[in-house]
């Protein structure tokens, strides 16, 4: 589904992904864990080309993104991105933040929108807030309404950034649920994440990012329980 | 006692003379008029310059990016009334255009470049997560900007925006250098004819002030209640 190859990145001289290799595949849900700084954000923002790599290729569904850069709308339809800081319209309804962009890229009916909208509300448990405000939600709802937002969009691929790093921790709870629902709805998904509760429950696979690479890969049961690398075992073993 | 004395019944002489005698007031009324036409038309003409300038500098690069950068440089860098003088006298001057609406547009173009340095700080004060949200929708640059981004900045600069038409208001009492009647103008027509100053202009500044001073409480209100929808 997603094919990286020698990915590179530099932010002016600073080199922060050094060629990363990795393959996501259809109904994966991939965790992406690290110690801050190692490039977690930066490698899932390239993969709907909001940063831009420097080097390398990403194929999505055999289409090689960097040289359709022109059709980047086109293409990042199918990739749906939920940022740690929400990233709500504040300046639209709950309801108008998930029917515009069906409306205005897919050109869906404002009624066929409207309904698809509600039913994503009523699967997230947030249907009576339609006509809100955002600022009017808790933290928690709003990341929500944020994963209704990005699944109105039909995607193929869902990114995490952080999803639940700037709640407060008893909200945390019922935005992983909804996630985890998600995945086993068998949705495609790269979850960059210090949940290593969640990372261990959920995921297929969990990436272990440092140096700028995929330092170590494998299942939950492998890197959680028996991590082969020297640097992966004292990260876990500070923040487990 | 007796100088304040002569002071009221010149006063009051003057209003008779130069206000009532032959509906000399008329010519202030009609002058007001244009005077709000020319804002209105102006603020009109500024506010869909200056958003189409500030996302020209945003975007940063190109010939319109620097067409937009010299554009607001020479707006803001020569005066209104040589602006207004050089539009009426040598480029619209024989487009046979109304001269109020010369003047409209000189002054369109001049708040423009204002506008769109007003709107631009907006726009940068928008949350950068805004537009990589919209984006990663599948949502345009100029769609994210239309229902995500602009939308936000106004809301952000509609303070600044308001104090930029009460400034044009002010701005447009030069309009009679290209013999638009306006409000000054008319006052000043009136002192001529009647060679008493003091009244007519006077009156002209007490029906600016009366307008800037209910269009900045008209502004007061609408910034509490927008803040109250935050
Ligand atoms: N736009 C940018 N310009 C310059 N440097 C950047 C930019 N974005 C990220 N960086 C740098 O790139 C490196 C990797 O950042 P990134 O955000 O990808 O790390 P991360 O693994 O997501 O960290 P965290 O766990 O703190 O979110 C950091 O050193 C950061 O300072
Ligand atoms: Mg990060």
């Amino acid at each position: 589904m997603i094919k990286v190859i020698g990915l590179h990145k530099y932010f002016g001289d600073l080199e922060v992904l050094k060629g990363i290799n990795a393959k996501i595949h259809k109904g994966e849900v991939v965790c992406i864990i690290g110690p801050s700084g190692s490039g977690k954000s930066t490698f899932l923002r390239c993969l709907n080309l909001l940063e831009e790599p420097t080097k390398g290729e990403i194929i999505l569904d055999g289409v090689p993104l960097i040289e359709h850069k022109k059709d980047i709308d086109l293409l990042r339809q199918k990739v749906g991105m939920v940022f740690q800081q929400f990233n709500l319209f504040p300046n639209l309804t709950v309801l108008e933040n998930i029917t515009l962009a069906p409306c205005k890229v897919m050109k869906l009916s404002p009624a066929a929108a409207k309904e698809k909208a509600m039913a994503l509300l009523t699967r997230v448990g947030l249907a009576e807030k339609a006509d809100q405000y955002p600022s009017r939600l808790s933290g928690g709802q709003k990341q929500r309404v944020a994963i209704a937002r990005a699944l109105a969009m039909d995607p193929e691929v869902m990114l995490f950034d952080e999803p639940t790093s700037a709640l407060d921790p008893e909200m945390v709870g019922e935005v992983l649920d909804v996630m985890q629902q998600l995945a086993k709805d068998g949705m495609t998904m790269a979850v960059v994440t210090h949940e290593m509760g969640f990372a261990r429950e959920v995921a297929s696979r969990v990436f272990y990012m440092d140096e700028g690479i995929i330092y170590e890969e494998g299942t939950p049961d492998a890197i959680f329980g028996t991590p082969q690398k020297v640097r992966t075992r004292e990260f876990l073993s500070k923040v487990l | 006692m007796e100088i304040l004395y002569n002071l009221l019944e010149g006063f009051s002489n003057g209003i008779y003379l130069t206000l009532i005698k032959d509906n000399r007031y008329e010519v202030l009324i009609r002058g007001f008029g244009n005077s709000i036409l020319i804002t209105v038309l102006a603020a009109a003409i500024g506010i869909l310059l200056g958003l189409l300038l500030a996302i020209l500098r945003l975007r940063g690069k190109g010939i319109l990016a620097s067409f937009a950068n010299g554009y607001i440089t020479v707006i803001r860098g020569t005066p209104s009334v040589v602006q207004l003088t050089i539009i009426y006298f040598i480029i619209l001057g024989q487009s046979g255009l109304p001269d109020v609406l010369v003047a409209s547009i000189a002054f369109g173009i001049n708040s423009g470049a204002y506008v769109a340095e007003i709107i631009r700080a907006g726009i940068m004060a928008v949350d950068r997560g805004q537009m990589e949200a919209g984006r990663s929708l599948g949502l345009s640059y100029p769609k994210t900007m239309r229902y995500i981004i602009v939308p936000q900045a106004i809301k952000n600069v509609l303070p600044a925006l308001g104090n930029e038409l009460i400034v044009l208001v002010k701005e447009t009492a030069i309009a009679g250098y290209i013999g638009v009647v306006d409000l000054q103008k008319g006052g000043v027509s009136i002192a001529s004819v009647t060679y008493n100053y003091m009244v007519p202009l006077l009156c002209v500044a007490y029906i600016y002030l009366l307008l800037t001073t209910t269009m900045a409480a008209g502004l007061n209100v609408l910034e509490r209640r927008l803040r109250r929808s935050d």
